[in-house]
């Protein structure tokens, strides 16, 4: 029961704290929601990234292109040393007859010229459809399949695809170590402007300590009031950044220039993003008044 | 037991300053003590040996069990609560009403509001300023002052009163009235250790008196005074 009055009572002072200190607490509160905006756009960034960086990988296909004179089991031999391999997500065999069709049904034109090969005239090749597990390492996978034997060429839009992924995983760690270091710098923000808040407390704090306050005592005031302030300061990022996303993804219609860059859905990630920013908010504060209190009880 | 016991004491600041040389003093619960000497003679340095915002160079400093001289900076709140301690200057918090900085020295304990409220008026009662609970400090006089401080250390029932100079700033009568209430402290049972230069208090109360001479214990006398002292 006092333990629990202790508690109320520091959440008491953390308040009086936040609106005795009025001008303080508002330009902690900026300082910390100028961050979350930011981590906020990371955090919408980097999930489209991911949503994007994901389509193009389920799309990306190694084409292994068989040599003419192929039998049956040299196709089901390759195929069982294909899926052997490391990196392999699925497999598909498309036959040359099937090719011809689908060549056929697709341009009416063609379907006359076509049809004068037969089976053993067709100049195509049996293919095998090969899609990869992880596309940063889709060359060395090409490369492996490239060098069995009986599997005369092999495509994937060299390059192309692995510049792209490449670019993004830039992108996210950018964004990332960016967040990090906002994060740490507002901490140390906060932590100066408690302390300022502590300056004007001295006294207050001498005299507690001199009546027999604990540390800890003393501490959890100024804990709660960095909670408080992180968490003050989420609101307005919060709101700024579900809106504008929303209102983005209406007005492009969920797709960004052209329909291959598509939005992820609000619907889905606004709650990861009210968590993140809270979260955030809240570990900042703490952590900026945890070392502005803690400098200041060695005596 | 003794209450409080100093064994050998030396104390030097870090600018080099030695305050306290040798000193060993032994008091039992329920003295009424006067630190008296010169100024810069060490007596501040003892008293806050005592209440350890100080520790010692050397020697040990032993108060209601507690051996001051090894207690962990954050384990100070367990010696703190066991004392009550007046300053020259009050220590009260200007926002706060008399009511308020009474109570202050209650809400680490969490106590119920009635329990804090009943506690704190006896010990406004006891030190005659129940009436003017409401007023703030700017609105009392110095010697008003000091009884709310009074009231603060001793709201808690401590075993022990530790007061510097107590008297310090108010004139000759507010001095012997503060004097009365801590006389009567005293009286209900609680070791009161008073350091101070009023010659007249000293010399009417006629307690155990500590005279200390640039940092060296030079008498201590029951009933004591200035007698032959020039200062
Ligand atoms: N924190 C400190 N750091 C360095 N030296 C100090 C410190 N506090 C006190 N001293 C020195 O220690 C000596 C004793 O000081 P102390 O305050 O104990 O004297 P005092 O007897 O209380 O004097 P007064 O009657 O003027 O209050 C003085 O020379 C003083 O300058
Ligand atoms: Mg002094």
């Amino acid at each position: 029961m006092k333990k629990i009055r202790i508690f109320f009572h520091s959440i008491e002072e953390a308040f009086k704290s936040v609106f005795r200190n009025a001008s303080l607490s508002i330009a902690s509160i900026s300082c910390i929601a100028i961050t979350l905006i930011l981590v906020a756009v990371s955090v919408i960034l980097s999930y489209n990234v991911n949503s994007f960086t994901s389509d193009i990988e389920k799309d990306v296909t190694i084409v292994a292109f068989l040599d003419k004179e192929v039998t049956q089991e040299q196709i089901d031999e390759i195929k069982t040393k294909i899926t052997n391999l490391n990196n392999i997500a699925s497999i598909e065999f498309q036959s040359k007859q099937q090719l011809i069709d689908e060549m056929k049904e697709e341009n009416a034109d063609l379907e006359n010229i076509l049809n004068q090969y037969t089976e053993e005239t067709n100049p195509l090749q049996d293919t095998y459809l090969v899609k990869v597990e992880n596309i940063e390492t889709i060359g060395k996978t090409a490369e492996e399949i490239e060098n069995i034997e009986g599997v005369s060429i092999v495509k994937y839009g060299e390059g192309m695809v692995e510049d792209l992924v490449n670019v993004f995983d830039v992108v996210k760690n950018i964004t990332y170590i960016v967040v990090i270091g906002l994060v740490l710098v507002t901490a140390f923000l906060i932590s100066n402007t408690i302390k300022i808040t502590i300056q004007t407390r001295k006294r207050q704090i001498e005299i507690m300590r001199l009546v027999g306050a604990s540390n800890s005592f003393i501490k959890i005031p100024f804990f709660f009031e960095g909670l408080l302030l992180g968490a003050l300061g989420s609101i307005i990022p919060i709101i700024a950044c579900c809106y504008g996303y929303m209102y983005l993804y209406e007005r492009f219609n969920g797709q960004l220039f052209t329909p291959i860059i598509k939005l992820v859905n609000p619907d889905l990630i606004i709650f990861n993003i009210i968590f993140f920013v809270i979260a955030i908010g809240v570990v900042v504060g703490a952590l900026g008044s945890y070392r502005a209190v803690r400098r200041y009880l060695k005596i | 037991m003794n209450l409080i016991e100093l064994k050998n004491v030396y104390k030097q600041y870090s600018n080099g300053v030695t305050a306290l040389c040798d000193v060993s003093i032994e008091i039992s619960k329920g003295e009424f003590v006067f630190v008296i000497g010169k100024t810069a003679s060490g007596k501040s340095t003892l008293i806050k040996l005592l209440y350890r915002q100080e520790k010692p160079s050397k020697g040990g400093v032993f108060v209601g069990g507690i051996n001051v001289a090894k207690l962990k900076n954050r384990k100070v709140y367990k010696l703190r609560r066991k004392l009550g301690i007046v300053f020259q200057d009050y220590k009260l918090l200007p926002n706060l009403t008399v009511y308020e900085n009474v109570a202050f020295a209650l809400e680490i304990y969490g106590l119920r509001s009635d329990e804090v409220r009943q506690k704190v008026m006896k010990a406004l009662e006891k030190v005659g300023l129940k009436e003017k609970f409401k007023s703030y400090p700017d609105q009392l006089s110095g010697g008003e002052q000091q009884r709310v401080s009074i009231a603060r250390a001793i709201v808690n029932e401590p075993k022990i009163l530790i007061c510097d100079e107590p008297t310090g700033n108010l004139d000759p009568k507010t001095s012997l009235e503060i004097m009365e209430i801590i006389n009567k402290i005293n009286e209900e049972g609680t070791t009161v250790i008073m350091a101070t230069h009023d010659k007249e208090i000293v010399n009417k109360y006629r307690k155990r008196v500590i005279t200390i001479e640039k940092g060296i214990l030079v008498s201590d006398k029951e009933k004591g005074g200035y007698f032959n002292e020039k200062d």
